[in-house]
């Protein structure tokens, strides 16, 4: 049996730390899963038969002398069983579990006891504490509030980190190293680089000749040179290397093996003169270190352009509290660190400030400004009973709200994961590009030698030159970075772009569909109307007055939760009248619903029901069709088998459907509007806002299969709806565009999820999504024809015709340019504007 | 004589490069214990970059990047849909519902990282 031992290690800095550690640990007998946390300096292993004196004995040669922090046998829980088919979002994953701050810990009998405190809350799976930093790393499905009781009940404190500034601060940092790195290098090669290029281009001789001063000058650039590739190109050369073992090619090898043919032909022409003759004793020293200078320079600015291409993510982090103003029972206000803060806990904000959390607002009433989060530009009014999500700003009053989502809970934290996620997804038009760079490299060293030895066999001479500077410009030129930015690049900057404006991309599949679409179809309900229906008129027949129909049917819809039965009883209410008592209420989904009425059986719904059901309902007729005339739908109430009254009911039409539509038409696309309504109305509702082909009662089940239908006539099919109702047909769509106002939508539910309800942000999706694919071709195209021109070019292929020849500097120059040519072209799309009359996105 | 060793050098290296990089087959792949693997991200390659794994039982992947170049900031794992960003100086972990016997490619957004899982 093996013992997992739990090591401190406080001299533990950095991942140079991390792999003499693993060096030293490695070759032990018995001695296997090492796992090292440089964060919380620690490592945690397995040994067998648990003897851990071999491996504090080699820790402290190796310069990290560690302390036991606890040592145990019992075996890990085995994660949640999962099965094959899980969905994707199952597989869970994240940075190293949950992070707290513990404060009270003083040694290791603390440390202890915090873990065994930790580890019996339900759901963790392990759990340790670094004293050094006083911080517990929980890994597990445990909640947060239950992990800091756990902590607090053993008598420490705690609180959880929020690790994702944290770890895009340290992010940046890194990235910021490795900038200055990289500047430094270049300034380096090209230091010595510039001056050699200079003297050659100014008719200095670049050629060795045998016992004169020259051959030592040479000798002596030669080893600069070599100090130069060390220095400011070792990583490329350990990369291949290292890649080289694993029979993997990279970037890496191409650089490598193209600056150190240079250098080792240069060389063998300033020792050994003798080896090449005498029109090929020439040294290519500059190529060397100007190849070197331009790739480094290359991956800085590139560095640079991908810090600008990621932007969208570090403006939702920006988004986020890190204080919240808690209201205590007695009514006393205290500033408290954002992780602190659990569900049920009373806030305050105040005008100006950020909500914290998202929570339901307990008193006040203030505008709140959600465009950060749904790209609705106009502040939306809260008052009590209202939702407020984290990342919003309060304009004006001061609210007290209660909290109901924290942490990664949240809607921001939600949308941030998403867009994370999303970002790092690939749309299908990347996959010859991905295939074709997996391959690249063996296949570029290939034509490189093939080149080179058609250069030595039948080439002009100085035979021995022109093949290494085929060689060396061919494994230069080509740039495989190119070709692996081109889709990921894009999809960044795409998706980043749409989630600034409220609309979510789930994945690049997504994202490539919705460029492709010929055929929209809208629900009604919600989407093109407000989803808020109101009473308009009012009929009553066989000596029912208006208010008695009024009464009897908001008797019968108390019970109901249509959309519908709201507008109806909220018309009873602004009448003043007492609703009617009704008993044995059954809802018939689509039809409608039936109750008791005294002895009498009362029905209100659609005409198609109460037909079927026997009533006859001719003497509403004139005025149902004035109804649905005017995009009403009429309500038909009837006692028994007699109509007794009908009710006009209109959802008014968002105000922009008609514009957002206009768009969709604009962009050749087809649009089709489906509902359950009766079919008058819908033809009325489908007129007002300019659609093409009214779909009308159908049932909600029958949705998904009219979808089908269409896909199966050849058509492109996107469905928006408001992702619950719908989500079936949203399903069955090639895209499923689910749209919410505000922030309380679904989003989780579609492949696309729009943040605010108008409909312009389904044109504004596909817009963004068009142009990002636009945007990938163009990369595609780029990189494939600067790879396949650049090349057979680089191979001398223009030289029987034109007598020129690529020298590798300017291969070196080229192929630096191409992959930042890339990742700027990608950031292009950050000035993209959907709608440039309108909204931008 | 020069012109026969450079064609054959020449060759040699062509035929090297071929075996090495598409007909080798790989024989040293790292079992996982316990269903958990450790993935080292640096100089351009993930170590290890061969994983063999028992089907049917989940698996949890801790990778730890150490290259801060954006290369190595995604893993991408293949037929899976994982597509994960990686901290830097962070050991991150994955967990993998149980797999179908196959094999899964993981690289990085450019695929100059690129490993193998064999589940089988």
């Amino acid at each position: 049996m093996s013992t997992l031992f739990r090591f401190s290690i406080p001299t533990m800095k950095c991942g140079g730390c991390a792999r003499k550690i693993r060096a030293a640990l490695e070759p032990l007998a018995g001695v296997h899963d090492i796992a090292i946390d440089i964060s919380g300096r620690v490592v945690e292993l397995r040994i067998d038969g648990g003897d851990s004196t071999p491996v504090m004995a080699a820790l402290a040669q190796a310069g990290y002398p560690a302390e036991t922090v606890s040592a145990d046998t019992a075996l890990e829980a085995e994660p949640d069983h999962c099965s094959i088919d899980d969905p994707p979002q199952q597989i869970e994953s994240g940075g190293d579990g949950m992070r707290l701050a513990i404060t009270g810990a003083t040694c290791a009998s603390c440390v202890r006891t915090i873990e065994t405190a930790l580890s019996s809350v339900p759901g963790v799976e392990r759990a340790s504490m670094n004293l050094a930093d006083h911080s517990a790393h929980v890994l597990g499905a445990a909640s947060p509030q239950d992990l800091v009781a756990a902590v607090e009940a053993v008598g420490y404190g705690a609180s959880v980190v929020e690790d994702d500034n944290s770890l895009e601060e340290e992010r940046e940092r890194a990235e910021q190293q490795l900038y200055r790195r990289l500047i430094r290098d270049t300034w380096l090669a090209l230091g010595l680089g510039a001056p050699l290029m200079a003297w050659m281009v100014f008719g200095g001789s670049m050629m060795v000749h045998a016992g004169g001063a020259s051959q030592l000058v040479w000798l002596l650039i030669g080893m600069l040179t070599l100090a130069v590739l060390v220095f400011a190109g070792g990583r490329f050369f350990v990369g291949a290397w290292k890649a080289a073992v694993h029979h993997n090619a990279n970037m890496d090898t191409l650089i490598a093996i193209g600056t150190g043919t240079a250098w080792v032909y240069s060389m063998v022409s300033v020792l050994a003169p003798s080896l090449l003759p005498e029109q090929a004793r020439h040294v290519y020293f500059e190529a060397s270190a100007m190849i070197i200078g331009f790739i480094n320079l290359g991956l800085a600015l590139e560095l640079r352009a991908r810090g600008r291409a990621s932007q969208a993510i570090k403006r939702l982090l920006g988004l986020r509290a890190t204080t919240a103003r808690r209201v205590a029972d007695d009514g006393s206000e205290a500033d408290i660190d954002i992780a602190q803060v659990t569900t049920g806990m009373r806030l305050r904000v105040r005008p100006g400030e950020k909500i914290a959390v998202d929570g339901v607002v307990e008193s006040g009433s203030t505008l709140v400004d959600e465009s950060m989060l749904t790209g609705e530009p106009v502040p939306v009014s809260k008052q009590a009973g209202d939702a407020v999500s984290a990342g919003t700003i309060n304009q004006q009053g001061s609210l007290v709200y209660r909290a109901t989502r924290v942490g990664k809970d949240t809607v921001l934290a939600q949308i941030i994961a998403l867009v994370k996620k999303a970002q790092g997804s690939r749309p299908p038009i990347g996959r010859l590009a991905d295939r074709v760079s997996a391959v690249f490299v063996p296949v570029v060293m290939l034509v490189a030698i093939g080149a080179a030895l058609v250069w030595f066999n039948i080439g002009p001479e100085p035979r021995a030159s022109y093949a290494m500077v085929a060689l060396t410009t061919v494994l230069i030129i080509a740039c495989p970075c190119a070709l692996g930015l081109a889709t990921p690049m894009s999809v960044m900057v795409g998706v980043g772009k749409a989630a600034e404006s409220g609309i979510l991309i789930r994945q690049g599949e997504a994202l490539q569909t919705a460029s492709e679409l010929t055929t929209i179809i809208l629900d009604k309900t919600g989407t093109i109307t407000e989803g808020k229906p109101s009473v308009t008129k009012v009929f009553g027949y066989a000596g029912w007055s208006e208010d008695d129909v009024l009464a009897l049917a908001a008797a019968l819809e108390n019970a109901s939760e249509h959309p519908l039965a709201f507008a109806v009883m909220e018309a009873a209410r602004e009448r003043g009248l007492n609703a009617a008592m009704v008993s044995d209420f059954v809802a018939e989904n689509g039809k409608g619903v039936q109750a008791r009425y005294h002895d009498n059986l009362v029905r209100i719904g659609n005409l198609r029901w109460l037909r079927d059901e026997g009533v006859d309902a001719d003497a509403g007729s004139a005025d149902a069709r004035s109804i649905t005339d005017q995009a009403g739908t009429p309500l038909y109430l009837a006692l028994d088998k007699a109509l007794i009254g009908v009710i006009g009911v209109r959802d008014q039409i968002k105000p922009d459907a008609h514009a957002a539509v206009a768009r969709m038409h604009a962009r050749g696309l087809k649009v089709v509007m489906i509902t359950g309504d009766v079919r008058g109305t819908a033809e009325a509702i489908g007129r007002e806002a300019g659609i093409d082909e009214v779909i009308a009662e159908v049932l909600p089940a029958d949705k998904a299969s009219h979808v089908r239908a269409l896909r199966d006539r050849g058509e492109r099919v996107a469905m928006v709806g408001d992702g619950i109702n719908d989500a079936p047909a949203l399903a069955e769509a090639d895209v499923g565009f689910a749209i919410g106002t505000g922030t309380d939508v679904a989003i989780e539910s579609a492949g696309i999820t729009l943040m605010r309800g108008s409909l312009h942000g389904v044109v504004d999706a596909i817009a963004v999504s068009s142009a990002t694919v636009r945007n990938i071709r163009q990369n595609l195209v780029g990189a494939f024809l600067y790879n396949v021109l650049g090349i057979p070019v680089a191979a001398g292929l223009l030289y029987p015709l034109t007598g020129l020849m690529f020298s590798p500097v300017i291969a070196g120059l080229a192929m630096s340019l191409s992959s930042v040519t890339v990742v700027s072209n990608a950031n292009r799309l950050r000035l993209f504007r959907a709608n440039p009359d309108g909204e931008a996105v | 004589m020069t012109t026969i060793w450079v064609n054959a050098a020449g060759l040699a290296a062509m035929m090297m490069i071929v075996w090495w990089f598409w007909l080798w087959k790989p024989r040293n792949a790292v079992d996982t214990k316990d269903g958990v693997i450790d993935i080292r991200v640096a100089n351009g390659t993930y170590t290890p970059a061969l994983i063999d794994s028992p089907a049917g039982k989940p698996l949890t992947l801790r990778v730890l990047r150490e290259d801060a170049s954006p290369c190595a900031e995604y893993l991408i794992i293949e037929g899976l849909g994982i597509s994960e960003t990686l901290p830097i100086n962070r050991l991150y972990t994955v967990k993998l519902p149980a797999l179908a016997a196959g094999e899964y490619r993981f690289h990085c957004q450019m695929n100059m990282y690129q490993g193998i899982l064999r589940v089988h």
